[in-house]
C-alpha cells in the first residue's frame, strides 16, 4: 500500500466478467463475486487485505512470491490466493499462525538479497516490499550476507552480480539492485501495453529484468510507464520522484495531448507536480497511459512559455510586455475601432482544439454576442469536420457511436487511415489486449503501420491502398457484402431508409465496382479485399476505427459515409463491440465542434437557420444573432487581404502552421491591423501578432475536455496559473474589455449554461461529473448518467440513410515532375506541430522529421539512408533526411510534421474535401532528390521568427 | 478567394451530387451552399453565374437560382 496519500485501491488481481456467482467465506465474512475471481481479489472486496508481491490487478497472476498463501478448510496445503479461483461454499483463513509464519520467512529470504538503505531510498513510503516487511511482522533476517545482487563489492572484489543503474530513459531509472523478480514489469508490459519490450534473462537466483538484452532507450520500449506504475519496488522509479520526494496529495484531471482522454492522478507537492499517474478508474484509459500523457508536461514549466501580456503596433517592433489591463484596454480599443471603420463583421476569432469545452463557448459566445457576428471557426475543420457531415447525414449525429470499453467485445475490427500505436496510444493498447484474445484485424492503410505486424499481434489483412483510393476501396469492400449476399436484411429492413437502400446496393453492385475491377486503382490484391469484405461482415461483431487517413482527403465526408454505409449494412452499429468510431486527433476536437465553433453553428449543431436555437441565445445574450453563416479561416484570410477583415483573436491554435497554403495564411495575418494570439507560446502565428495575451497549461485551470468517445472528463486545477489567467478567464476580461458585463466566477458557471442551452448538454453539471466521474453526451432527461452507445434503439436521424459514394479521383494527381505521393502522419512520441512535446525530453525519441522513402524509389534517385533530400510538390518545397523502409510501398512517401523547420504546408496542395473543405494533407505528388542541406528559405525562415519574436526588456 | 478556387469548390459540391436526378442535385447543390456557405462566398458564386463564368457546372448554375440571395451586411 502506498501510503502517502491514498491509492487507488489493488485488488491484486484483474475482475473477472461473469453471469454466475460464487458465495464464499473469508475469515467468517460471506462475500459474493463473479465466477472465475481470485481468493485474493474476494477477500480485498471484503476489505481484507492479503499480504501480496508479485499480484497486482493491472496482470494476470503468476503465484510466484508465496506472500498470499492462505488455508482452506477441507484442502491440504497452504494455496497462493492469487492463483486460486473462489469456489461455492469454500472456508478462506487469511491470517493462521501457519500463513504467518510461512510469510515471515519469504519475506526474510526477499530482504537478506535487498539493500536496506530504505531511509535514502526514492521509494521510501511508498514501497510494497518495506509494506509487506511491515504487514508480515519481519523482525530479523537471520541470513549472513552471502551471493546477493546489490552489493557493488564483495570480498574486495567487484560483486559480479551487481549491476548499475540504466538511466538512459529520460523518465524513469532502472535500479536493478532492487529488482524483487516479481516480473510484474514484464506482465504489464505484455499484458497492459502490448509491446513486449522486457525480458527476464536467467533463472531462479540469477534471473534479471532486461529491456531486450539492451538498454531501455535503445530497446523496443515506447515509455509508457506501465512497468512503472507495476513495480512494486523503486527498481523502475520516475526520475522526478528521486529528484523531489514522494508527493502530498492526487487531483484527478484529464490529459491535454490526445483524443483519447486518458485520467490522470496529478500527484503534487506543494505547486509541484511530482508525477502523473494514470487513473485506474479512468473510463477511457482504465489506468494505462502513454508516454506523452505521463511523462511529458514538463513544458508547462518550459522557460519558452511567456507569462506577461505583450503588444506592439506593428509586427517588425520587438514586443513590450504591459499589465492585463493595458493589453486588454489596447485589443478592446483596436477591435472596436476597426468595427467602426470598417463594419460589425470586420473582426472575428479561432477557438482552439486544445482548450476546454468551457473555454471555447466563451470565445464563440464572445463573437457571437460580443463582436455581433457569426465569424468563428477553429482548427478542426482541418482534420475531422468529414467526420461531422458524413455521420450526421447517414446516421444522424455528428459523433463517433461507441466508448472505446466497445472494443472488449469486438470480434472483427477494421482500421483505416488511422495508426492508433502512434496517434492513440491508450486505444491502440485496448485494442491490441483484444486482439490477443483472438479478435481479428484488417487493416486499410498505404503504409505498413506497426499493427500490421506487432508482437503477438497480426493482422488478417493488410490492405495496402493508394493514397486517395479509400472510397474505392470501400465500395469495392460494399460490393463483395452485396453481391455474396452478406448483407444484415432484418437489421437493414427494421433501420434503415429502404428507398436509399436500394438505390445504394444497385450502386454497389456494378461490376466497375468489385475488387477485380478496381486492383489497379487501389493498387489492392482482389483476393485480399475480397477476404477482408468477407471477414468484416461474418466475423462477428465488427467496429471500424478511423482517422485523419480517412478525413483529410478531396473525398473526406464521401469516406466517412462509406464506412457508415459498411456498418449498416452489415448490422454493425447499435451495440458493444461494432460501430464507427473516429479517433480524434487533440484532446478537445470533439467537444470544440460540439461548443459551436463553426461559422453556420450555434453549440449543439444547431444550424444559425434555426430560428428557435437563435431565438434562445438571443434571449440570453440580450443580441440578436445573424442567421447566416459568419467566415471560416481560409474566407477571414481572403476578406483580409482584401480590405475589409481587419482583426483576428485566435485562442491556442497555429493557424500558419496548421492551416494549409502558409503563403495565404501570412500574408492574410500580415493585412491585418491587429491579430491576437492567445497561448502558451510565442508560436509561429505570434510572429504576425499585435498582441500576445499568455494562456494557461491543463494543470491551471478547471474545466471538461470531450474525448474521441463522446465523455465529458473533467480537467481540475491542480496549481495557480502561472501567466496569473486561466483562460476563460482572459476571454471573459476581453468581453468585458469590450463592454460584455460577464461574470462567470468558475467554469461550473459557464457549464450551467451550456447545459441549459445545449439539449444533448441537458444534464451536465459539475456536481454529476464529481460523482459519476465522466458522461458520454447525449445526456438529458432520456439518459440521464449519459449514452456509451448511440443508436441502440434506432439511428437518431429516424431511419439509417445509406449514401451513394461515387468516386471522384482528386485533382491531385502524379505526373513525370512529380510521380511520388506523399502522405503524412504522426509518431508517438511527438504531438500535432510539436508546440509542447518538443518542449520536453520527448525530442530524445524524434529529433526532427524524416521522409520515409521505399528503397527502390531511393535507389533510382541516388539517395542513401540519412541523405539530406529535397522535397518538391506542385505548391512549394522543403527538404528534410531520408530514411530507407519499406514499410512504404513503392512510389509512396512518407513523413511525420511535428517541427516547424520542416513545414509541412509549404509543400501540400490546396486542394479540400468537397463538403467542409477539409484540405487533403494526406495525399500530395512530389518529386524526391538529394541535396546538401536545408533550403535558403529555411534558413533565413529561422532568422525571421527570431527577429518577430523580440522582447524589449522591461522598462525600469 | 479567387474565382477559380470558389468555382472548383461548387463544382465539387455538385460532383458530389452528379448520380441524383436533376432536380433533386439541383437542390440539393443548393441546399449544401446555403447551409455550408456564408453570404461573401454566395454572393461572389452569384456574381459569377450571373457574369456567366464560363467554368460553372450548369446544375450548378441551375442551383444559383435557388440558392439564398445574402443579404447586404
Ligand atoms: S515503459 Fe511501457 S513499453 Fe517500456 S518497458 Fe515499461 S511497460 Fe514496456
Ligand atoms: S523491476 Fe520491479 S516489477 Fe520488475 S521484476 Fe523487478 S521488482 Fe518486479
Ligand atoms: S496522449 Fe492520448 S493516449 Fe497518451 S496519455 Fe494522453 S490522452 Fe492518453
Ligand atoms: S501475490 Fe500471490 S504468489 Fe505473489
Amino acid at each position: 500500500m502506498k501510503d502517502f496519500i491514498l491509492p487507488d485501491a489493488d485488488f491484486g488481481t484483474p475482475a473477472r466478467r461473469s453471469d454466475r456467482t460464487v458465495t464464499l467465506s473469508i475469515d467468517g465474512f460471506e462475500v459474493t463475486v463473479p465466477e472465475g475471481t481470485s481468493v485474493m481479489r474476494a477477500a480485498a472486496e471484503l476489505g481484507i487485505e492479503i499480504p501480496k508481491l508479485c499480484a497486482t490487478d493491472s496482470v494476470e497472476p503468476i503465484g510466484s512470491c508465496r506472500l498470499c498463501l492462505v488455508e482452506i478448510e477441507g484442502r491440504r496445503g497452504t494455496p497462493a490466493s492469487c492463483t486460486t479461483p473462489v469456489a461455492p461454499g469454500m472456508k478462506v483463513h487469511t491470517q493462521t499462525p501457519r500463513v504467518a509464519k510461512l510469510r515471515r520467512g519469504v519475506m526474510e529470504l526477499y530482504i537478506s538479497d535487498h539493500p536496506l538503505d530504505c531511509l535514502t531510498c526514492a521509494a521510501n513510503g511508498d514501497c510494497q516490499l518495506q509494506d509487506m516487511a511491515g504487514a508480515v511482522g519481519l523482525r530479523d533476517v537471520r541470513y549472513a550476507p552471502g551471493a546477493n545482487h546489490f552489493e557493488t563489492r564483495q570480498n574486495g572484489e567487484a560483486n559480479p552480480r551487481y549491476m548499475p543503474n540504466d538511466e538512459t530513459n529520460p523518465y524513469f531509472t532502472y535500479d536493478p539492485a532492487k529488482c524483487i523478480a516479481c516480473y510484474r514489469c514484464v506482465r504489464a508490459c505484455e499484458e497492459v501495453q502490448g509491446t513486449f519490450a522486457l525480458t527476464v534473462e536467467g533463472r531462479g537466483f540469477e534471473a534479471r529484468i532486461s529491456a531486450g538484452g539492451s538498454d531501455f532507450l535503445s530497446s523496443d520500449c515506447v515509455s509508457c510507464g506501465a512497468c512503472v506504475q507495476a513495480c512494486p519496488t523503486a527498481t523502475l522509479q520516475e526520475k522526478s520522484v528521486i529528484e523531489m520526494g514522494t508527493p502530498d496529495r492526487a487531483v484527478v484531471t484529464t490529459c491535454a495531448y490526445c483524443g483519447v482522454g486518458c485520467n490522470f492522478r496529478a500527484e503534487m507537492k506543494g505547486d509541484q507536480v511530482v508525477r502523473m499517474v494514470p487513473a485506474k478508474d479512468g473510463k477511457a484509459n482504465r489506468g494505462h497511459s502513454c508516454v506523452k500523457g505521463r511523462f511529458a508536461y514538463g513544458y508547462a514549466t518550459h522557460p519558452d512559455r511567456i507569462l506577461n501580456p505583450m503588444i506592439r503596433d506593428s509586427i517588425d517592433e520587438p514586443w513590450r510586455e504591459v499589465s492585463w489591463q493595458d493589453a486588454l484596454a489596447f485589443t478592446a480599443q483596436k477591435f472596436r475601432a476597426i468595427q467602426q471603420q470598417h463594419g460589425i463583421g470586420a473582426i472575428g476569432g479561432i477557438t482552439s482544439s486544445r482548450c476546454t469545452n468551457e473555454e471555447t463557448f466563451l470565445v464563440q459566445k464572445l463573437i457571437r454576442q460580443v463582436f455581433g457576428n457569426n465569424n468563428v471557426d477553429t482548427c478542426a475543420r482541418v482534420c475531422h469536420s468529414p467526420t461531422g457531415y458524413g455521420l450526421k447525414t447517414t446516421l444522424g449525429t455528428s459523433a463517433g457511436t461507441q466508448d472505446f470499453d466497445s472494443v472488449e467485445q469486438a470480434d472483427v475490427v477494421l482500421v483505416i487511415g488511422a495508426n492508433p500505436t502512434d496517434g492513440h496510444p491508450v486505444f491502440a493498447s485496448r485494442l491490441k489486449k483484444r486482439l490477443r484474445q483472438g479478435a481479428r484485424l484488417i487493416v486499410a492503410d498505404p503504409r505498413r503501420i506497426d499493427l500490421v505486424r506487432g508482437p503477438h499481434v497480426r493482422a488478417a489483412h493488410h490492405l495496402p491502398l493508394r493514397p486517395g483510393t479509400n472510397v474505392v476501396l470501400l465500395t469495392a469492400m460494399a460490393h463483395v457484402i452485396v453481391t455474396e449476399g452478406l448483407t444484415d436484411d432484418a437489421f437493414i429492413r427494421e433501420r434503415c431508409e429502404l428507398d436509399a437502400y436500394q438505390d445504394w446496393a444497385g450502386f454497389v453492385a456494378e461490376g466497375r465496382h468489385s475488387p477485380e475491377a478496381t486492383e489497379q486503382l487501389t493498387g489492392v490484391p482482389a483476393a485480399e479485399l475480397r477476404a477482408a469484405a468477407r471477414l468484416y461482415a461474418t466475423g462477428g461483431n465488427a467496429a471500424i476505427y478511423y482517422g485523419l487517413g480517412v478525413t483529410e482527403h478531396s473525398q473526406g465526408s464521401t469516406t466517412v459515409m462509406a464506412i457508415a454505409n459498411l456498418a449498416m449494412a452489415t448490422g454493425n452499429i447499435g451495440r458493444p463491440g461494432v460501430g464507427v468510431n473516429p479517433l480524434r486527433g487533440q484532446n478537445n476536437v470533439q467537444g470544440s465542434c460540439d461548443m459551436g465553433s463553426f461559422p453556420h453553428e450555434l453549440p449543439g449543431y444547431r444550424h444559425v437557420h434555426d430560428a428557435d436555437a437563435r431565438g434562445m441565445y438571443e434571449r440570453l445574450w440580450n443580441v440578436t444573432i445573424s442567421d447566416e453563416p459568419g467566415l471560416r479561416i481560409p474566407n477571414m484570410l481572403d476578406a483580409a487581404v482584401g480590405g475589409t477583415f481587419k482583426g483576428i483573436y485566435i485562442q491556442g491554435e497555429d493557424i500558419l502552421q496548421s492551416d494549409p497554403d502558409t503563403k495565404h495564411v501570412a500574408s492574410g495575418l500580415a493585412a491585418m491591423d491587429c491579430v491576437v494570439v492567445h497561448d502558451l507560446f510565442l508560436n509561429e502565428t505570434a510572429n504576425y501578432a499585435h498582441v500576445f495575451l499568455p494562456g494557461s497549461t491543463f494543470l491551471e485551470k478547471d474545466g471538461t475536455f470531450t474525448n474521441a468517445e463522446r465523455r465529458i472528463n473533467r480537467v481540475r486545477r491542480v496549481k495557480a496559473p502561472l501567466n496569473g489567467l486561466a483562460d476563460w478567464e482572459v476571454t471573459q476580461a476581453l468581453a468585458n474589455a469590450m463592454g460584455a458585463g460577464w461574470a462567470y466566477a468558475h467554469p461550473a458557471e459557464i457549464m450551467a449554461e451550456i447545459a441549459a442551452t445545449t439539449p444533448s448538454f441537458a444534464g451536465v453539471s459539475y456536481e454529476l461529473l464529481e460523482r459519476e466521474g465522466s458522461v458520454q453526451w447525449p445526456c438529458n432527461a432520456a439518459a440521464p448518467l449519459g449514452t456509451p452507445i448511440m443508436h441502440e434503439g434506432g439511428f437518431v436521424r429516424g431511419k439509417g440513410l445509406f449514401v451513394v459514394t461515387d468516386y471522384v479521383p482528386t485533382d491531385e494527381r502524379t505526373g513525370p515532375r512529380y510521380p511520388l505521393l506523399l502522405t503524412t502522419g504522426r509518431i508517438l512520441s511527438q504531438y500535432n506541430v510539436g508546440a509542447q512535446t518538443r518542449r520536453t525530453a520527448n525530442t530524445i525519441w524524434h529529433e526532427a522529421d524524416v521522409l520515409e522513402i521505399h528503397p527502390h524509389d531511393a535507389e533510382t534517385r541516388g539517395i542513401k539512408e540519412g541523405d539530406w533530400v529535397r522535397l518538391a510538390s506542385r505548391s512549394g518545397e522543403t527538404t528534410l533526411r531520408a530514411t530507407l523502409s519499406d514499410r512504404v510501398s513503392p512510389g509512396v512517401v512518407y513523413t511525420t510534421f511535428h517541427h516547424p523547420e520542416t513545414q509541412a504546408n509549404v509543400v501540400t496542395s490546396d486542394y479540400s474535401d468537397w463538403a467542409t473543405n477539409c484540405p487533403e494533407y494526406k495525399v500530395t505528388a512530389v518529386q524526391v532528390a538529394q541535396t546538401n542541406g536545408p533550403s535558403d528559405w529555411q534558413q533565413t525562415y529561422a532568422e525571421r521568427a527570431r527577429a518577430a519574436r523580440r522582447i524589449l526588456p522591461a522598462a525600469e | 478567394m479567387t474565382p477559380e478556387k470558389l468555382i472548383y469548390m461548387a463544382n465539387q459540391i455538385a460532383t458530389a451530387f452528379a448520380r441524383r436526378p436533376e432536380d433533386e442535385a439541383v437542390a440539393a447543390i443548393a441546399e449544401h451552399i446555403d447551409a455550408f456557405w456564408g453570404p461573401g462566398m454566395r454572393a461572389q458564386l452569384l456574381a459569377l453565374a450571373e457574369a456567366g463564368a464560363p467554368d460553372i457546372s450548369p446544375r450548378v448554375l441551375r442551383a444559383a437560382e435557388r440558392i439564398r440571395r445574402p443579404q447586404a451586411a
